[in-house]
């Protein structure tokens, strides 16, 4: 099983690898860093352009081999380069991945969870006035882009305060700039400010993992060890947690990797519609001002966030199928 | 022997036609609900998307200077927009444009997932690690990253080669599933009879491993038309889609967006139709999917 988990892993890093790789030369041959000095009020001279350029790696003269060797002996250090503004692009990931990594984090958990366990219950449930509810709110949240969810989430938080007369709900960054209310009420701030975005990323989340282990668990629930696990005396409660749903949860783990690049997608859209300067909201930027290795850098670390998924679900996948362990 | 003896038994009742598989799937369809919903609120959606210009008074570029960001009236149905320019005419070039990317991107996913993974999993062996292991790549690329990264390039080559690039990136998942089934079809007696009668290896996965998946080339393409057009709104949204002078839904709701409360119809009547396709084209996947695989019966 370890075996299992380390070959995994080192194809893992191979992929990672490639994937940064691949964007660093994409970004590099299509972005175009030399107009963005360009464009710049009073407009530099050219000199001072080339100059510029050659400090950043930019300059599109330098052949794209020799700009994508400079780059990879750095990353080889751990060192990204700098950003189009001169900044380092290190202290730019400590600074946003943890934003990010947050935001991800708390809405996988909340939606994936509250995903597999109102399906698995609607499935228990079939046809009753819970999956009748669940399964509506699930089809009809699967047809919203994720988008379009943030953007209607912000509009009625808007109109709520509007109405309200207070700010009951805030739709803009991450925390209030300025405030001073000692340990919790920052942590309360930061609270009133987090529950939007994560709602917005948890919601479609939720929506595609419910309707998914509803069906799964549906499948699982005819089977006969399910019956055989009853019929020896274990609750029905016993039988449809330990035996059914840890069953019906394998299929739903595979389905988790697949998804999880959507996920890390909508997580992007979040950030920039809520105002939140993580990596998502980062890139969408660094595309717009031309900046090829803050492009590479987020996908390097959306690669990883990627990778760490399917190797969580490797591990998830061992924990429960005896089969993967024994082989 | 007893076999031959059944043949001519049963040959009589053979002589009148069988359904053929299109037929017994067009049939299947109509008695699923579900399905039906859907199909004519598309058809719906489609007649409206066309003829909906035809009829309103206002033409695509004009602008009504008398009526900026002016409510739905007779005179402008949804309303106009910052310009002036009619929503209702602007709305309906918008889903037609979705409606064409939804349909053209599954239809070219579809076929890329099919034929990467029945070679994958037909040769097996190194051709199937090969194109396995592209498939993990393309897995990890972030598809809406290298579209924005890609998007100097597309600004100027117009709405196809930005669809052909969104299917580039969505054909891993079906591969893999398409994959899986083809190893298990190969091994298939109609599958073993055709090779050994000769029939070249391409002909034999053209004509033999893909049409008896066909059930499940349709039903992902159904659910590949959602999926596109829901890509091509989030990409529209962050300005890396379809470039005006074209418009999608996508990019109405980006510019909606920013005004949806104080000018409510610019953002309302894009988003609710959008909503509306998707939801079915969900409608006709998921009846598809219980229509067509029979493991799924159960649930409906």
């Amino acid at each position: 099983m370890a075996k299992f988990l380390i070959r995994r892993l080192l194809s893992y890093l191979v992929l990672i690898f490639l994937a940064s790789s691949i964007a660093y030369l994409i970004a590099a041959s299509t972005l175009d860093p030399r107009g963005h000095f360009e464009q710049m009020q009073p407009p530099p001279s050219d000199q001072a352009i080339e100059k510029e350029l050659n400090k950043l790696n930019l300059n599109d003269e330098t052949p794209l081999a020799e700009r994508y060797a400079t780059w990879a002996t750095g990353v080889a250090t751990a060192d990204f380069g700098r950003t189009i503004k001169d900044q380092s692009v290190n202290e730019n990931i400590a600074r946003k991945a943890g934003v990010s990594l947050r935001l991800i984090v708390a809405g996988t958990l909340i939606g994936a969870t509250l995903g597999v366990a109102m399906g698995a219950y609607a499935a228990v449930r079939q046809y009753g006035r819970f999956d009748r509810v669940t399964t509506v709110a699930a089809f009809f949240l699967l047809a919203v882009p994720a988008v379009v969810v943030a953007v209607i989430l912000q509009v009625s938080a808007v109109w709520l305060n509007d109405v309200s007369g207070m700010r009951l709900l805030e739709y803009g960054g991450e925390y209030s700039p300025n405030l001073q209310a000692g340990f919790w009420g920052t942590l309360a701030d930061r609270v009133q400010h987090a529950i939007l975005p994560t709602l917005a990323l948890s919601l479609s989340l939720f929506a595609a993992f419910s309707r998914y282990q509803r069906n799964m668990m549906l499948d699982v629930l005819g089977s006969d060890f399910v019956r055989t696990a009853m019929a020896k005396g274990l609750t029905r409660r016993a039988a449809m947690i330990k035996h059914a749903l840890r069953t019906a949860l394998i299929p739903t783990i595979t389905y988790f990797t697949f998804t999880f690049g959507i996920l890390i997608a909508n997580a992007t859209f979040t950030e920039k519609i809520f105002g939140w300067h993580g990596m998502g909201a980062w890139v969408v930027d660094s595309i717009a001002t031309q900046d090829v290795n803050a492009v590479a850098a987020v996908t390097f670390f959306m690669a990883v966030c990627v990778m760490a998924a399917s190797f969580l679900s490797d591990v998830l996948y061992a924990w429960l199928d005896p089969r993967v362990r024994v082989s | 022997m007893s076999l031959s003896v059944e043949r001519e038994a049963t040959a009589p009742e053979a002589a009148t036609p069988i359904s053929g598989r299109w037929s017994s799937l067009v049939k299947e369809l109509l008695a699923t609900r579900r399905v039906m919903i859907g199909l004519v609120i598309i058809l719906g959606l489609i007649a409206m998307a066309w003829i909906g210009p035809l009829l309103s008074p206002w033409e695509f570029d004009e602008r009504d200077f008398g009526a900026f960001r002016s409510p739905p009236s007779a005179d402008h149905w949804f309303g106009t927009g910052s310009t002036g320019r009619d929503m209702f005419h602007l709305t309906m070039v918008g889903l037609q444009k979705s409606i064409l990317i939804g349909l053209c991107a599954a239809l070219f996913t579809t076929v890329i997932a099919a034929l990467v993974g029945a070679f994958a999993g037909y040769f097996l062996g190194l051709a199937d690690r090969g194109l396995m292991w592209v498939t993990d790549l393309f897995l990890v690329l972030p598809q809406f990253l290298i579209l924005a990264i890609l998007y100097p390039l597309l600004r100027d080559s117009g709405w196809l080669v930005f669809v052909v690039l969104l299917a580039c990136l969505m054909w891993m998942v079906t591969a893999k599933m398409v994959r899986g089934m083809t190893i298990s079809l190969k091994e298939r007696e109609y599958v073993l009879a055709a090779r050994y009668m000769g029939v070249s290896h391409a002909r034999i996965i053209l004509r033999h491993i893909l049409p008896n998946m066909s059930s499940l080339l349709i039903v992902d393409a159904t659910i590949n038309v959602s999926s596109a057009i829901i890509l091509e709104t989030a990409l529209s949204y962050f300005g890396f889609g379809i470039q005006p002078p074209d418009v999608t839904l996508g990019s109405l709701i980006a510019e909606g967006a920013r005004q949806a409360l104080a000018f409510p119809w610019t953002f309302w009547f894009c988003t609710g139709l959008l909503i509306v396709l998707v939801l079915a084209v969900n409608l006709v996947g998921d009846g598809l999917r219980d229509a067509l695989d029979p493991h799924s019966k159960s649930r409906t």
